[in-house]
């Protein structure tokens, strides 16, 4: 301790809590943080654009479930983005950090996309299962070297995603310029638009929220399969155990360097589906796009939810909601779309900081800490 | 290729990496605090848009002096970056939020920033159209006689003055990180955080300095691409963003040397706009070709991991929160 400080207590001193704090205390603290964010980012706005905060809440809300439509491609979105995040899980309980979610979307999208374009003729549900099997290979694919060089060299895996992500963004561009339709375009343009070969059917078909289908059911199975294969496998356990520790996975005779490598794979798959998800049931085409940031935005996601399956539902469409609201407060007042980012990053900075409080608790000078 | 085609190659691959180096360099002081900051594209969008401001509110009070606009957006660059970095600084250490997962954010946040007001700083005063700060990006681009002067004085003194800059800034972090005492405890902070404490080393202060100061050098990056590279303009096509991410691979590259980031970059730079002079690449071919410094980058990270030589690796407690009771 330095010699200003000797002799008394800082005014502030913070500690580990001893016992975890019970579920509605700790979600409790969540939720103020996610309403001191709404506070700040309200702030942010009226300061920007002298609007009234509570006319541009109601304007959000408006854009995000105002008419079916809307809500069906919010549902939508929240499925894309949950699908990933469910993906992502495995991977960071195994604290290996891919942060090449958003390389893994787009080969499985451009999997998907191939499949579409090439065996057009298949009867729809061969074509699709050929779709869904492709996008999980290829996402597989795109997780094995990553996870290979971790297991046996060690190679820093936040790095090698990263990099794997813009390998996977120039292979879209390639994939563009191959596919280009109409020739000189520069994009894809939506396939099979006349036989909609492919295309996801629709489960409640009115006609016209053409996007809600089988995107639903597919993304809650997947979901339902890892919250059962986190919590009740075998592989799950060990997940379990080596992110908490590696030496105490190997001490207990559970094979890392495998562990690492079929996880990985499995959750490049998954991601992979993201990318059949997002092509097949939602824009009906590929672009350097298709994983638009959510192969990030995933990984908040995940974390935020503690790689817990069902929390993750919670939390994509916390932010796809946000994200659409502030889309309809650009368009509304004439500000511009990236407003949506700024306030996803302010809400997302509280909820990050609240974790803080349900972990520490701070120890004012002078108080007496319960024994 | 002819020798003007060259220089143009050159010229513009020194342009180009004198963006990821800024970038690169300021990375390389928070990851040798043990942080791995993965908000350094946001941080370089912050840095470019807050320059952007400055500018723009003085050329449009009608200021008309270069030199003051330049004055007036290098800081607010700095303060928008530094700002930014505190924010990232102040949950990973003091709130102890995971780093990656901050990181990401800042990015997010910081090109939401950066495009919102990029986009509507001109409806905002009033105006309309394509931002523009001419007065400004001309003290910025400008450079001296010497850069008319052969082909030598096109290569060497062509540049505005923030490609020297640029260059000076990774001499002098070398020069820091290995030859000063801060350096030294700075060093010793992210390799073992633990053991710097017990010697009675600051560990939160000096990461909150290096975190601070880092993001200003990185911002600095996105300031020259704003007001340098593409002259005082603003496009909200996500450039930034995956200039950012290069710098953070340039890092990698360069194992984490501020002087292995001057020519790594001129590389990347290079690699990065050669495309343009291969003779009969096709369009599909030549996105092919664009992967190029991805997949070197690549090969350099498993090389690295490969040879485990002791002086290439990154430090040894990057990307762990640090808390003394937790030991």
């Amino acid at each position: 301790m330095d010699k200003e400080h000797a002799g008394h207590e800082p005014l502030l001193r913070m500690s580990k809590r001893g016992e975890l704090l019970p579920a509605w205390k700790s979600w409790g603290i969540r939720l103020i943080a996610f309403f001191l964010s709404l506070v700040a980012s309200g702030l942010v706005i009226v300061l920007i654009s002298g609007l009234n905060p509570a006319a541009v809440f109601a304007t959000m809300l408006d854009g995000a479930v105002g008419t079916s439509k809307r809500m069906w491609v919010t549902i939508r979105d929240a499925m894309t983005l949950l699908c990933i995040a469910v993906g992502l899980a495995p991977a960071f309980k195994m604290r290996f950090w891919n942060i090449g979610a958003e390389g893994q979307i787009l080969v499985g999208a451009i999997a998907s996309a191939a499949c579409m374009i090439y065996f057009k003729n298949l009867p729809t549900p061969v074509l699709l299962l050929v779709m869904i099997v492709s996008s999980l290979i290829a996402g597989g694919i795109w997780g094995f070297f990553p996870g290979v060089f971790k297991a046996r060299w060690n190679t820093n895996e936040t790095l090698f995603t990263l990099m794997m992500n813009y390998i996977a963004i120039q292979l879209t561009s390639y994939f563009v310029a191959l596919w280009e339709n109409p020739f000189g375009s520069n994009s894809v343009g939506v396939i099979n638009s006349q036989t909609k070969a492919g295309w996801l059917p629709n489960l409640l078909s009115d006609g016209y929220n053409k996007d809600f289908g089988w995107n639903v059911i597919i993304v809650l199975t997947v979901t339902i399969i890892m919250y059962l294969y986190m919590n009740h496998s075998k592989h799950g356990y060990e997940i379990a155990v080596i992110g908490d520790s590696e030496n105490t996975a190997r001490y207990a005779g559970i094979r890392v360097n495998r562990a690492y490598v079929r996880t990985i794979v499995f959750s490049g798959a998954i991601c992979g589906l993201a990318g059949f998800v997002a092509v097949s049931g939602a824009s009906h085409t590929i672009s350097t796009s298709t994983a638009g940031g959510r192969g990030f935005t995933a990984i908040i996601v995940a974390w935020l939810a503690q790689f817990n399956s069902v929390v993750m539902v919670i939390f994509s469409f916390l932010l796809v909601f946000l994200q659409k609201g502030a889309q309809a407060i650009a368009s509304a007042y004439n500000l511009s779309q990236e407003v949506s980012e700024m306030i996803t990053g302010i809400i997302l900075f509280f909820l990050l900081g609240s974790e803080f409080f349900v972990n520490y608790t701070i120890h004012f000078r002078g108080k007496k800490v319960k024994a | 290729m002819t020798q003007a085609q060259l220089l143009t190659l050159i010229n513009s691959a020194i342009a180009f990496g004198t963006v990821i180096m800024l970038g690169a360099i300021g990375e390389i002081l928070i990851e040798k605090a043990g942080n791995l900051n993965l908000g350094i594209p946001g941080i370089m969008y912050l840095g470019g848009i807050g320059g952007m401001i400055a500018a723009f509110y003085y050329e449009l009070g009608g200021g008309a002096s270069p030199v003051v606009g330049l004055i007036l957006s290098f800081l607010c660059s700095l303060l928008f970056s530094a700002l930014g970095g505190l924010i990232y600084a102040f949950l990973t250490i003091t709130l102890r939020a995971n780093q990656n997962v901050t990181g990401l954010t800042l990015t997010i946040f910081g090109g939401g920033v950066a495009n919102f007001f990029g986009a509507s700083l001109n409806t905002l005063a009033g105006g309309v159209g394509q931002i523009s700060v001419p007065v400004t990006s001309s003290a910025y681009i400008a450079y001296t006689k010497l850069g008319y002067m052969g082909t030598i004085g096109k290569v060497l003194f062509a540049h505005g003055f923030m490609a020297y800059l640029a260059i000076l800034l990774a001499v002098a972090m070398r020069y820091f990180l290995n030859r000063t005492r801060p350096g030294l405890n700075l060093r010793a902070v992210g390799e073992n955080p633990g053991t710097a404490d017990a010697a009675g080393i600051n560990v939160t202060r000096y990461k909150y300095l290096a975190i601070i100061a880092g993001s200003a050098v990185a911002g600095l990056g996105g300031l020259f691409y704003t007001m340098d590279y593409i002259k005082g303009t603003w496009a909200n096509d996500g450039t930034i963003e995956g200039l950012g991410w290069l710098a953070v691979a340039l890092v990698i590259f360069a194992t984490w040397k501020p002087v292995g980031a001057i020519w790594g970059s001129y590389l990347f730079g290079f690699v990065y706009w050669a495309y343009l002079y291969i003779p009969g690449l096709s369009r599909r071919t030549l996105e092919l070709f664009k992967m190029l410094p991805y997949v070197i980058t690549l090969v350099v990270l498993i090389i690295v991991s490969l040879r485990k030589k002791r002086e290439n690796q990154p430090p040894a407690s990057l990307g762990l929160s640090y808390f003394r009771e937790e030991r």
